[in-house]
Parts: structure tokens; sequence; C-alpha cells
């Protein structure tokens, strides 16, 4: 039903708007007060607020488009792989013998609430995140994003896909079937290869000669501790960075207003 | 003039700055270095290896292999073990010198060029690895694909007082069958590789009993 527009009344007569802290006729501050009156008692302590809207208002560019999620979606895929993972990690045995890794890794899968479900994300999710890395390494590759004042976070960049990619070597021995321990056989020799430090690389890596009792242990330690731990402080690194320099135009953008820039040799 | 006081050559600032960072560097390395040392242990220390009986000399013809289990890792169950072909040494193919470790030839199915298991095909007298490809003669010298030296060998010996036979520890082998310390699978022997690619000081030795 369209309401009627109210009367004009004088400013005298006109209901005052509730200030901040104001409390109702029972001496109660309303649930939104409430929760505005918590933020800032944190907000007064910490200025969070202030870092925050550095983060998040930004200027962008003109002509931003869906290639420029792909960052933020790998960042998505490293969190599901992180609660995932934490969550798999109390189901999870790293012992070689048979009713060790194996057999938690099939009570996960066959018995567990969910269990199937969650170990799935994870496991697809490992495919997803090298996917979506590599679709963002290409963006930037290819908009020329990786050019002053950007070059470290390119950098950094490239230090979390080697970080990735060496989580997946590391995750993929854990359900410790025969593939995973023939492939991190071939894997371990594969970088045994490198000449001089391979083959102590190798014996750090399997700790031994020998794939053996502790080289599930290890690989589960630098999987789930080591790496991710390297892996969300230079994501933090990254994303700073990102909120420093700003995100860079395409690269079809053309400079508008700055006859000075027009004018530039590029 | 470094200090406040005649003959100070140290200022109390820069002092206890020197102490003060000293002091950090210290607590930290206290808890840094062993926990990087325990990480690294297994560089350091050697794997235990003893003599293991797999069967009476008749067990072993010159012609064909027999496959033996050997365990080189304890306490794993089936991850710790391994397969080992074993049969006599032939004097008229097996050129390289006779000593009292290879009167029985014991070839690991460790495939040399990434450590897949290779399998014996009698009817064609080699070995052959599923994983790349990988082919062996009869005496695991390669004779096609990508492995980069012959398969490794373990040392053997007949026990006198059991009247069996029994295996050691492992070795590589150039493509001449000179013995070297064991390298992992990938890395060659021949010529430069023996340089690039050092003996670990974490691999087996031959006991001493």
């Amino acid at each position: 039903m369209p309401r009627l527009p109210a009367p004009p009344l004088p400013k005298i007569l006109q209901p005052k708007p509730s200030r901040p802290g104001e409390q109702d006729e029972n001496g109660r501050l309303s649930p939104a007060e409430a929760g505005i009156t918590a933020v800032d008692w944190i907000d007064e302590r910490t200025s969070l607020s202030g870092g925050l809207r550095w983060m998040l208002f930004r200027k962008v560019p003109r002509g931003v488009n869906w290639f420029y999620t792909l960052g933020s979606a790998t960042l998505f895929a490293f969190l599901s792989q992180a609660v995932t993972g934490v969550f798999l990690a109390m189901f999870y045995r790293p012992d070689p013998s048979g009713s060790g890794a194996y057999a938690s890794i099939r009570y996960i899968t066959d018995d567990a609430f969910l269990g199937q479900f969650v170990r799935a994300m994870h496991k697809w999710g490992a495919s997803v995140m090298i996917i979506l890395i590599f679709l963002h390494l290409a963006r930037v590759f290819f908009f020329g994003a990786y050019k002053y004042p950007r070059e470290l976070s390119w950098i950094i960049g490239v230090v979390l896909l080697i970080l990735t990619l060496a989580m997946g070597f590391t995750g993929y021995l854990l359900p410790f079937d025969q593939r995973a321990y023939w492939a991190t056989i071939v894997g371990v020799n594969i970088n045994g290869t490198g000449p001089f430090i391979g083959p102590f690389l190798s014996d750090f890596l399997r700790g031994g000669p020998e794939f053996g009792a502790t080289t599930l242990s290890r690989f589960y330690a630098i999987h789930m501790l080591l790496i991710p731990g390297l892996m969300a402080a230079l994501i933090g690194a990254h994303l700073y960075l990102v909120s420093k320099l700003g995100i860079s135009a395409p690269p079809w953008l053309k400079v508008e207003n700055e006859p000075e820039l027009e004018q530039a040799e590029v | 003039m470094p200090g406040a006081f005649e003959g100070e050559t140290v200022s109390r600032r820069r002092f206890m700055e020197l102490v003060a960072n000293g002091a950090g560097a210290l607590t930290v390395a206290a808890f840094a270095l062993p926990a990087l040392g325990f990480a690294l242990g297994p560089l350091a220390s050697r794997e235990p290896f003893d003599w293991q009986a797999i069967g009476p000399p008749t067990d072993f013809p010159e012609a064909t292999y027999a496959t033996k289990v050997l365990t080189i890792v304890q306490g794993v169950g089936e991850v710790g073990q391994t397969i080992a072909y074993v049969r006599q040494r032939d004097p008229a193919i097996d050129t390289e010198p006779e000593d009292q470790y290879n009167r029985w030839i014991a070839l690991s199915s460790r495939c040399q060029h990434l450590g897949c298991p290779v399998r014996y095909v009698q009817a064609a007298a080699r070995f052959i690895c599923p994983c790349h490809g990988g082919v062996y003669d009869f005496r695991g010298l390669v004779a096609g694909g990508p492995p980069v030296k012959p398969l490794d060998r373990f040392y053997t010996r007949l026990n006198k007082a059991t009247g069996l036979v029994e295996v050691g520890p492992r070795y590589s082998v150039n493509s001449e069958l000179r013995r070297f310390a064991p390298r992992d699978p990938g890395q060659p022997l021949d010529g430069i590789g023996q340089y690039l690619y050092p003996a670990r000081y974490s691999t087996s030795v031959i006991p001493s009993n």
C-alpha cells in the first residue's frame, strides 16, 4: 500500500535521530547499538579499522575485469585447503605400518561422517589450486603486471608457486597406497639428480638413505606445518604489496588527462 | 671520544646494544641449531645393515635368477622390504674380477632410472621396468631405455657355519661393473657422474662380523 508523504513539520517538532550509545526507555541498547559499541571498543584500542579501510577501500584502475579475481580465487583455494587439511589431520595417522596411514585414510573415506566429502574437497582442491595459481601467473604475465614497481610481488608469487608444488609433492605420499609410495620414490629420485646437493637433499627428505620409518612423518610435518606456515607468511607479504602498490591497469587502457604521461616514452 | 669517561673505548649505549644483541643471538642459536641438527641428523647417521640369510647355495642356479625378499629398513613392515634377484656367479659371462663378495650375483630390483621395481623376464633374459621402459640384460647392464647405470648389487657371501648364502649391503656399479658406494637411481657413475653425485655417509657399509 503506497504511503502518503508525511506532512511538513517545523524543525522543532521533528523527531530527533538517535545518538550513538543512546538507550531505549528500558535503559537498554538496541542490538545494533550493542554491536557498534563492541566494535568501537576494539577499534579504540587497536585502530584496526584504519588498516582495514586501507586494505579494502583502495582505488582500482578502470577496466579491471574477471581476470583480476584469479588471485583471490587462489587465496580461497588455499584457505579451503587449510581448513579441510586441519580437519583431515584430526583423523590421519602418519604411520607407515599396515594399521597406520593407509588404514586411517580408509577410515576417513569409508566410515567417518562426511569424511569422503572433506577428503575429496582436499584432494580436488589441491588440483584446483594448482590450476588457479597458474592462471593467476598467466594473467600477471600477459597483463605485464609484474613490471615496476611490482617485481617483488612477482618474486614472492613465484616462491608461493614453488611452495604450492611442494605441497602437492608432499601431500601425494600421505594416502600411502601403491601409487603414493612409488610416485614418492620416483619424485625423491628426480630431486636426487641435482648435482652435488641432490643426494643429500634426498637423504634429508627420506630421513635416511632408504625410504624408511620416518619418511612418512617427515613428509607429513613438511606438508602440514613447515610449508603452510611459510605460505601464510608469504601470502601476507603478497597481499600487503597488493594494497601498498595498488593493482595494475589492464594493458589496453590508454592514459587520459595526463599530458606528461601521454608523451612519455614507455 | 667513544666513551663517556677517560679511557673508555666503547660507549655504554653501544656496549648495552652489543650485549643485548649477543644475548638474543645466543638464545636463538640455543634452540635453532639443535633443532636444525635434529632435522638434518639422518644425513650424519649410518644405516645399520646385517647379513641376511637367503637360502642354501643349491637355491641359486647359474642360468636364471631366484627372487628373494630382503628387509632393508627394520620395523616398518612391507615398506622396508625390497627384492633381490640372485644367481650363482657364472665365470663364462661374469667378467668382473671375482672376490669373496660376488660368488653369488644379487641384483637389486631398483630401476636405476628413477627407482621403480624391475621384473625379471626369463624368456627374454632381461629385467624390465614398468614405469618408463628401462631394460637391463641378464647381467644387469643397461640394454635400453633411460637408466643411467646398471642395476645395483648386494654383497653376498657364504656363511660357513650355517651353510647358507647371505646378503649384505647394497653397492652401485658403473657400466664396467666397478663398485661404488650406493648412489640413488638417476645418478650416473660413468665419467664425471661419480664426482657430481658424491657418496653419502648415511649408506650402509659391510658389517665387520
